[in-house]
């Protein structure tokens, strides 16, 4: 059941000019986030929320919203849309194509969109996840506290379809901001350095497995989503031998957003924001929670380095 | 009791008990106790998770509160601050008749058993809504079946391991199904949205 207002083609008039946008193109994933649900993971809800959070806050700042409004995060590119009244729009993540009304418009800058004009986020060339701050913030209901789709609990609005109509809240009372100076860090498209905390079963591994696990590079697998990023090793096959002093089966334990668990394969997984709240595969390391935006940007193919965090 | 504690990244604490009665009373002294800046408390078989926000509650302030939290526990179990419910079910489970038999029992004493003593949840995790129950005796310990079902009915009622269970969804499920209950596990209208967490008592009423 989609929580969104429909509209056929030809059917425009019901909405025109109305406090909405109207979706002509979804693109292959585009979900409504904001920064999630804290507080159900022990009844069975991770966060969930916008995997890059830094952008949404941006995105969010840029047009005058309050840092945690919901907004569109766009997978890949490939959306469009009508923006139904004047308004003020801000567009941050990836780096690609972006359009009003056919004309390149910024990134990263708060945008005036006129009655009935089309934003439109091409094919993302660095990065993968946009995000599309509207003034006033996306008011679709909330699900516990949080207005966030989550893919595995299935919590939050469906995936946007063509034709659907979100609505858009009030004005908030601060103005948009007088941006004189600011720091906006591109997606990086090269090798990515990702800062570890050992995990809490680090020590059910060899000692030169765990020394492997940091010297090896890794590459993001094509499989990787909201739940979790798998890594294939680059050259052998893809996984590499991580030995365990522990062999024992591991009980079922609680999951955070940037564990990586290590199953029997040898390739890791790093859980993002809608992973499972609990997991039975040891947690070799855990992603510095300041480097764990940079993984909603990480494209397939892309490689990544690990570190000791700090 | 022995209490370890490990580093789980920079938002969160992992704590490490030797055994599930342990944990339920970790979990138990640390909800009673929880300060502001804890995100979550996340018990689980044989640790319980504590994920904060660093900025309120920083890593170390966490390890202590766990720490003294264990220190200062007694050893008694209480019941008392507990939300308790109450959850009718229809003894119609397919597996019924097996369980009876593996267990070397009646129908009738299976169920006296399942209705006769309290539950609690112990930890959730595998869906939402979805609590792991124990109770005071190990009488109803069931090994899993052999084949899961691909698709468990919601409000199915079941055993496996020391734990017994309510689906509040359908799915997949490798329970021994005794029985049918149609109470609202899951309601996100509802507040809480959950019947069961962690520490909810759990009294199955056989309904007539």
């Amino acid at each position: 059941m989609s929580v969104f207002e429909r509209v056929e083609a030809g059917e425009r008039d019901a909405v025109a000019d109305s406090r909405t946008l109207r979706v002509l193109e979804p693109g292959p994933l585009t979900l409504v986030e904001d920064l999630g649900r804290p507080g159900y993971a022990a009844i069975g809800a991770a966060r969930s929320g916008a995997l890059d959070r830094g952008a949404l806050r941006l995105a969010n700042r840029l047009v005058g919203n309050s840092e945690g409004a919901a907004t569109l995060e766009v997978t890949a590119g490939g959306f469009a849309a009508v923006i139904e009244r004047g308004l003020w729009f801000a567009i941050t993540g990836a780096g690609g194509p972006i359009t009003l009304d056919g004309a390149p418009i910024e990134a990263d800058t708060a945008v005036r969109a006129s009655a009935g004009s089309v934003v439109r986020i091409g094919t993302a060339v660095r990065g993968m996840r946009f995000y599309l701050a509207v003034r006033g913030g996306i008011v679709v209901p909330a699900e516990l506290g949080s207005r966030s789709r989550d893919i595995l609990t299935g919590l939050g609005p469906a995936p946007l379809r063509a034709g659907d109509v979100v609505p858009i809240g009030a004005d908030p009372d601060a103005p948009i901001p007088v941006v004189d100076t600011m720091t906006i860090s591109q997606p990086p498209d090269d090798t990515v350095l990702v800062g570890l905390h050992p995990g809490p079963r680090a020590d059910w591994f060899t000692a030169e497995s765990l020394e492997r696990f940091y010297d090896t590079e890794w590459m993001v697998a094509g499989d990787s989503n909201r739940v979790g990023v798998r890594l294939d090793a680059v050259g052998g096959g893809g996984a590499v031998a991580l030995r365990r002093v522990v062999e024992r089966e591991l009980p079922s334990e609680a999951m955070v957003a940037g564990a990586i668990q290590v199953p029997p394969s040898g390739q890791p997984t790093v859980l993002l924001a809608d992973h499972p709240v609990t997991g039975g595969y040891p947690v070799i390391a855990v992603v510095a929670d300041a480097s764990l935006d940079t993984f909603a940007q990480l494209r397939p193919g892309q490689r990544v380095e690990f570190r000791h965090a700090r | 009791m022995n209490l370890r504690l490990l580093p789980y990244g920079d938002r969160a604490v992992l704590a490490e008990l030797d055994t599930l009665q342990d944990v339920l009373a970790l979990h138990e002294a640390l909800e009673a106790t929880r300060p502001a800046g804890v995100l979550d408390v996340v018990p689980a078989a044989r640790t319980v998770a504590v994920l904060v926000d660093p900025h309120r509650m920083p890593l170390d302030t966490a390890r202590a509160w766990v720490s003294a939290a264990q220190a200062a526990q007694t050893g008694a179990r209480s019941y008392g601050r507990a939300r308790a419910v109450t959850i009718d079910v229809d003894y119609d489970g397919e597996d019924l008749p097996e369980v009876a038999s593996i267990l070397g029992l009646t129908v009738d004493e299976v169920i006296d058993l399942h209705t006769g003593t309290p539950w609690r949840v112990a930890f959730g995790g595998f869906a939402l809504g979805f609590g792991y129950l124990v109770t005071d005796h190990d009488r109803l310990v069931m090994p899993r079946r052999e084949q899961a079902r691909t698709a468990v009915p919601a409000g199915s009622v079941g055993l496996a391991g020391e734990f017994s269970g309510v689906y509040p969804r359908s799915g997949p499920g490798g329970w021994q199904l005794i029985g049918t209950t149609d109470a609202p596990l899951w309601d996100p209208n509802r507040d809480p949205a959950a019947l069961l967490s962690p520490g909810t008592t759990v009294t199955f009423r056989r309904r007539s």
